[in-house]
């Protein structure tokens, strides 16, 4: 029998490789678009987080959303302070799975729905960033040690490690090796379980928007920001210190435990003051970004100026 | 059109795309597009463009060679001058907006941090050229000198260059870029410098006829290229 094989399909025929890959957005675009439609019916509050007032929380006033949500350094979508707002619309925030593993009794993973149904606070932080800049944020989430709690950490945990999302396609600044990807953090154990040290999940009464770390993130306020590890996919209990991003872009500039310093210059800037975003004159940094009441016994004994 | 109207015409033009960088400020000034923190945003913008037309002003005599349009020299000076005053721009809103007058912390930033350092001794190193920039200046200076004098311009940007590579945090590509241009600019100029040298030496009557014969063909190579 003669089987012709007519060239009845041709290259212009097959999806395109980047819609095929896409095609779950679509999907999400779709259904989201139903979604829309019956929240619009029931009413606008249906993405507004409740969250209860914590002790923690700083009275001073904090900045506006557009500030929080429009001046962001997150690599992953680009280096300038407005990338981030521009290109982080494209990340696809659900699902989303954290695993936390390592050096513990109950590894697991945390489906987001699961972490947003944990007790959640309002936390209203001070920000200083490594750049000498700082905001006022109404963060929205939960204490990590209650998260930690969950798995059981093993005697032998000294640290937990962070880690990124990597997601090229949809995290364009990760096509450039600008850092190495994915971004990861570290912290001290007793650090992480420090009651200040929060997992955030939303902002100003809202789910987290993408450029500031969607849909999960790392909140060390007397750290300085860089260490808030964003859009997090792993958390892992180890017992040795672990690498960290900025620390190996630069490991003299940036140090594991970059606790806020007025006295420790970044090499090529001084750390003394800070601008606070909205205001004109320069203010003094405080030491732990004014939150060393509660941490300096953490690192009791230890020279800061070696340990940056 | 008359020659002198279409002179001013282009001046006129000239100059306005030497402000224009300015009115770009002023314009995302008012329509709240310096960011949240718009200090920096016009340290940083009026730095990029400062750099700019330093880099202009450094294009134009190998472009007025190579395009032999011998008349875009008279851009130089305005370009120059530019450059000049947004350099002056980017160090007045550090000192006076940005720290205030903190004469303690300007005085550590610029003993103690290298990039403030050379962005510091690149101004101060420009300063002198502005102020022979007039015409009774060069007079009074003669072109010997005064030519001497401007080449120092050939340190100066590199300067600027040095200062943005050591002011960033982490992409370098923006001030690598300016680098590469630069140092295309510059290398044009060796090139030139070492073929001139090359011609001037041809004629040489000692020299033997072959090997006469030979550098002259170099550089008529060096011409033709």
């Amino acid at each position: 029998m003669l089987i012709r094989n007519a060239p009845d399909l041709r290259d212009c025929d097959v999806t395109d490789k980047g819609l095929y890959l896409r095609r779950r957005e679509f999907i999400a675009g779709t259904a989201g678009l139903g979604l829309g439609l019956s929240a619009a019916a029931a009413g606008p509050a249906q993405a507004a987080l409740a969250a209860r007032k914590s002790p923690f929380s700083t009275d001073e006033k904090p900045n506006s959303k557009e500030d929080i949500a429009g001046y962001n350094n997150f690599y992953e979508f680009g280096v300038d302070k407005e990338d981030p707002a521009r290109n982080a619309g494209r990340l696809t925030v659900r699902p989303w799975t954290v695993v936390v593993d390592g050096l513990c009794q109950k590894p697991r993973r945390f489906a987001i729905e699961d972490l947003l149904k944990l007790p959640l606070e309002e936390r209203i932080y001070r920000m200083r960033c490594v750049e000498a800049w700082s905001m006022v944020i109404p963060w929205i989430g939960f204490p990590l040690a209650s998260l930690l709690k969950q798995v059981e950490p093993t005697g032998k945990a000294k640290y937990v490690a962070f880690e990124t999302l990597e997601r090229p396609t949809e995290m364009i600044g990760q096509r450039q090796p600008v850092l190495e990807w994915p971004y990861r953090e570290g912290l001290r154990l007793d650090e992480a379980n420090h009651p200040l040290t929060i997992l955030a999940v939303g902002l100003y009464g809202d789910v987290l928007p993408n450029q500031n770390g969607a849909p999960v993130r790392l909140v060390v306020p007397w750290k300085y920001g860089f260490k808030g590890a964003k859009s997090i996919v792993r958390i892992t209990l180890t017992d040795k210190q672990p690498a960290t991003s900025w620390n190996l872009a630069n490991a003299r500039e940036y140090g594991f435990y970059s606790n806020v310093n007025p006295d420790v210059a970044h090499p090529r800037w001084s750390q003394a003051t800070e601008r606070r975003i909205g205001t004109f004159f320069r203010r003094k940094t405080l030491p732990f970004n004014g939150y060393g009441d509660q941490v300096a016994q953490l690192y009791r004994g230890m020279d800061l100026k070696k340990f940056y | 059109m008359d020659r002198r109207l279409q002179d001013r015409l282009v001046y006129l033009a000239v100059w306005l795309a030497c402000a224009s960088p300015l009115g770009w400020i002023v314009w995302l000034g008012l329509t709240g597009g310096l960011t949240a923190n718009p200090i920096e945003k016009v340290i940083r913008t009026l730095g990029d463009d400062a750099l700019y037309l330093l880099v202009i002003g450094l294009a134009i005599t190998p472009a007025a060679r190579i395009f032999r349009q011998p008349r875009l020299i008279r851009f130089r000076r305005t370009v120059g001058l530019f450059a000049f005053t947004y350099a002056t721009l980017h160090l007045l809103t550090y000192v006076g907006v940005d720290q205030f007058f903190d004469w303690s912390a300007l005085a550590t930033d610029i003993l103690k941090r290298p990039f403030i350092t050379i962005g510091m001794a690149a101004f101060l190193l420009l300063i002198p050229l502005a102020v022979t920039s007039t015409n009774g200046m060069t007079r009074r200076l003669g072109p010997r000198r005064w030519k001497r004098l401007h080449q120092l311009i050939y340190l100066i940007v590199p300067l600027g260059v040095v200062h943005y590579v050591l002011m960033v945090k982490r992409d370098i590509n923006p001030p690598l870029a300016f680098g590469v241009v630069v140092a295309v600019l510059l290398g044009w100029r060796v090139a030139n410098w070492a073929s001139s040298r090359r011609t001037a030496a041809k004629p040489r009557p000692k020299a033997k006829p072959e090997a006469a014969g030979q550098g002259a063909r170099l550089g008529r190579a060096e011409e033709g290229g």
